[in-house]
């Protein structure tokens, strides 16, 4: 029985050997699977016939934002009538993107698009990538200015640090205590999004603003709790609690509404609408912002296809035209480019209703 | 070899609550001090954190900690059952978020439904991962870490694959269900209470039922067990399934804490409770571990978890902090170990 067992095991771990293996190679000997319908198109490797390849690696699975930007690319790619690899690691690392990367540079894909879970340690991958004449473009999270040829922003990160305090500041009345509740303090655009908050803050008008402090809550359900409930006790005049992550801003929504808060600490930040629909609606947030996944995805889709095209390179100052989007132009983020997708939507209890079922 | 045989059971007895009473007092108080010494490491944070954030020692935020480790107590219960028989699970985070996934999408899809229903349907879907479990480790004979290893993955897939990725809200749920957790009995808070009653069963299981005695005997000395009759492979599935049914509860508690069921819920929670019953002395080479133990160890990390955000120190150093305290913890546990175990040669040379 057992051996009966092993010997099947076996047999199966072989033949996904050989699968992968003849995903690699250009013989293409019958017995690859179901999964690499790509072959085909793989070994035209003159480009100019058969439909190009264009790939996006999102962080983790299982994450619906995740899964309405790929939805968004895959539909962006379909409109140009070339084909969509959707992938993300199960677990969110940079070792299960790298491995991600290496397999689609043996696919001989046109394109890579992807959400970074770090920003350094995928370096080596995506030159490897680019050197292979791969076109490299991050979006959502950004990778280093070296392993991209340009970056899609789904926001501006100057935008939303400025729009969250200015908006909370609209809440408090321009007076009392803030606090930020952040997702783990490594995390790059949370991180940038709070030094704009913290720009903004130095003008005058927020003089009776002050930023008490920042808590991480790692993006767990657990600790959010905690660290929420932890800034509460610490501060007791706290005035507005900002959470640019959706468990975050969803995890102080539970507490303020257990602890029956709702009008003495407002709340807001950036969520998903379907988690914070419950606290939108009963008023213990007024109002939060997010930009539309779908959207960032449509334009990484065209950012993608226009680098393959040549149309662009990368460089600031460049232009194209991205699909319903309209015209979108490169300009400068640090050391390397990016192409903003606009300022953040507000979502309030007016559109919350519809939005909720959106994403 | 003989006498070794026979000496581990006898301290597992002494170890746990049925205390024979002169003859055991001198390995007894030594193996109680651990306890004190834990005890008094709480005490000593706890002072230590109310002088740098006086807010800490109130009942609001008593409150907070013992609800919020409510769920990791209940969960270290079944892992010390588990570990005393030389076992281990790792898949209890995966089962936690199936279960809780269940019981969610069950309530959305029928918000009439009777929360308690929801309960036992959660707890019905921890018993059968648990059972598969247990199965695995007692009758096909795989290594524990092993099998609960790969059930973990598929426990996990098997979430994701029902939620289909998405992630069910707040508003899909109706209020009686997210009562569960914010309601209370008398005033104290459901999951508080759900606990206390999971404890005293588990004590007197532990303590007084023939059951609850071979579990010991069968971590302690599976040989020796196996001589005086007592059916190992029984008493693991069972451990196992225990486990899968108190994770099931704690699946839907949590879901119906924070309001919202996720595919990667508890992602890694498996190593917290772990951790829980290491602090609590539950030895890891098996045949020891007391219900005492674990309700500090579940309580030390309670406090750690909510203290150490008041004081103020760097996310950095928060899980330096945390890390090191375990393996403080553990450092005693083995010292300790190490003197009781001389301490009984001696006695049985003279």
């Amino acid at each position: 029985m057992k051996k009966m067992l092993t010997l099947g095991l076996t047999a199966v771990m072989a033949i996904s050997l050989l699968a992968g293996c003849g995903n690699n190679g250009n013989t293409g000997t019958g017995d690859n699977s179901g999964t690499n319908t790509a072959t085909d198109a793989g070994k035209n490797t003159d480009s100019g016939s058969g439909k190009k390849k264009f790939a996006i690696i999102f962080k983790n699975t299982g994450n619906p934002y995740g899964e309405k930007m790929m939805e968004g690319f895959k539909k962006a790619i379909e409109e140009k009538g070339d084909e969509a690899i959707l992938k993300a690691p199960d677990q969110p690392t940079a070792e299960a993107q790298i491995q991600m990367i290496e397999e689609l540079i043996s696919q001989k894909v046109d394109s890579i698009s992807i959400a970074g879970n770090d920003p350094d340690a995928l370096q080596p991958a995506l030159t490897k990538a680019m050197k292979a004449g791969i076109k490299v473009s991050s979006l959502d999270s950004a990778v280093n200015a070296q392993s991209r040829n340009t970056h899609v922003n789904q926001a501006d990160p100057e935008r939303i640090g400025r729009t969250l305090i200015q908006g909370v500041s609209e809440m408090i009345g321009g007076e009392g205590e803030i606090a930020i509740l952040s997702a783990t303090s490594q995390a790059t655009n949370q991180n940038t999004w709070i030094e704009w908050m913290k720009k903004e803050l130095e003008d005058p008008k927020y003089a009776n603003v002050k930023l008490v402090k920042v808590a991480y809550g790692d993006d767990l359900r657990d600790k959010s709790v905690s660290e929420t409930e932890a800034l509460l006790k610490s501060y007791p005049n706290l005035k507005a609690i900002i959470a640019p992550t959706t468990v975050g801003i969803a995890a102080a929504g539970k507490v303020l509404t257990d602890k029956g808060l709702k009008d003495k600490v407002k709340l807001t930040g950036l969520g998903l609408p379907s988690e914070m629909a419950e606290y939108i609606e009963s008023g213990i947030c007024p109002w939060m912002y997010l930009w539309n996944p779908i959207d960032v995805g449509y334009l990484a889709g065209f950012t993608a296809e226009a680098l393959v095209a040549g149309e662009i390179t990368g460089a600031v100052g460049e232009k194209f035209t991205a699909g319903s989007l309209g015209d979108k132009e490169i300009v400068a983020d640090g050391d390397g480019t990016q192409i903003m997708l606009g300022d953040p939507f507000k979502f309030d209890a007016s559109n919350i209703a519809e939005w909720k079922e959106v994403y | 070899m003989k006498q070794k045989e026979w000496g581990e059971p006898a301290l597992a007895i002494t170890q746990s609550a049925v205390q024979p009473a002169a003859k055991a007092a001198w390995s007894s108080s030594f193996a109680k001090f651990r306890e004190i010494g834990l005890l008094a490491f709480i005490a000593l944070l706890c002072v230590g954190v109310q002088l740098r954030n006086p807010s800490f020692l109130t009942w609001e935020n008593i409150n907070d900690i013992a609800t919020n480790t409510a769920i990791l107590a209940i969960l270290s219960v079944g892992m010390m059952l588990v570990i005393i028989t030389r076992g281990i699970d790792l898949s209890i985070g995966a089962t936690l978020a199936l279960s809780g996934m269940t019981a969610a999408l069950t309530v959305k899809q029928f918000p009439g439904l009777h929360p308690g229903v929801a309960l036992l349907l959660g707890i019905a879907v921890g018993l059968v991962c648990g059972a598969i479990v247990g199965l695995l480790v007692s009758k096909v004979g795989i290594l524990p870490i092993i099998a609960t290893l790969g059930m973990m993955n598929v426990f996990r897939g098997l979430t994701y694959e029902m939620s289909g990725g998405k992630w069910v809200s707040a508003h899909q749920m109706p209020d009686s269900f997210k009562q569960l957790a914010t309601g209370t009995i008398l005033g104290i808070n459901n999951l508080i209470v759900i606990a206390v009653v999971i404890y005293v069963a588990a004590y007197y299981f532990v303590s007084y039922t023939r059951t609850g005695r071979r579990v010991y005997a069968v971590g302690s000395s599976p040989e020796s067990a196996a001589v005086s009759g007592i059916k190992s492979d029984r008493i693991l599935w069972l451990v196992y399934t225990l486990m899968g049914g108190l994770t099931g509860l704690a699946g839907v508690l949590w879901v119906s804490k924070f309001a919202s069921a996720q595919g990667d819920t508890a992602s890694g929670y498996e190593l917290n409770v772990i951790a829980a019953c290491v602090l609590g002395g539950v030895s890891i080479a098996g045949g020891s571990g007391k219900i005492s133990g674990i309700i500090l160890g579940s309580v030390l990390l309670g406090i750690l978890n909510n203290a150490l955000p008041m004081i103020n120190v760097s996310p950095f150093w928060q899980s330096w902090i945390q890390g090191m305290i375990i393996v403080i913890a553990v450092i005693i546990n083995a010292l300790v170990k190490r003197g009781i175990n001389r301490n009984n040669l001696m006695r049985r040379k003279i």
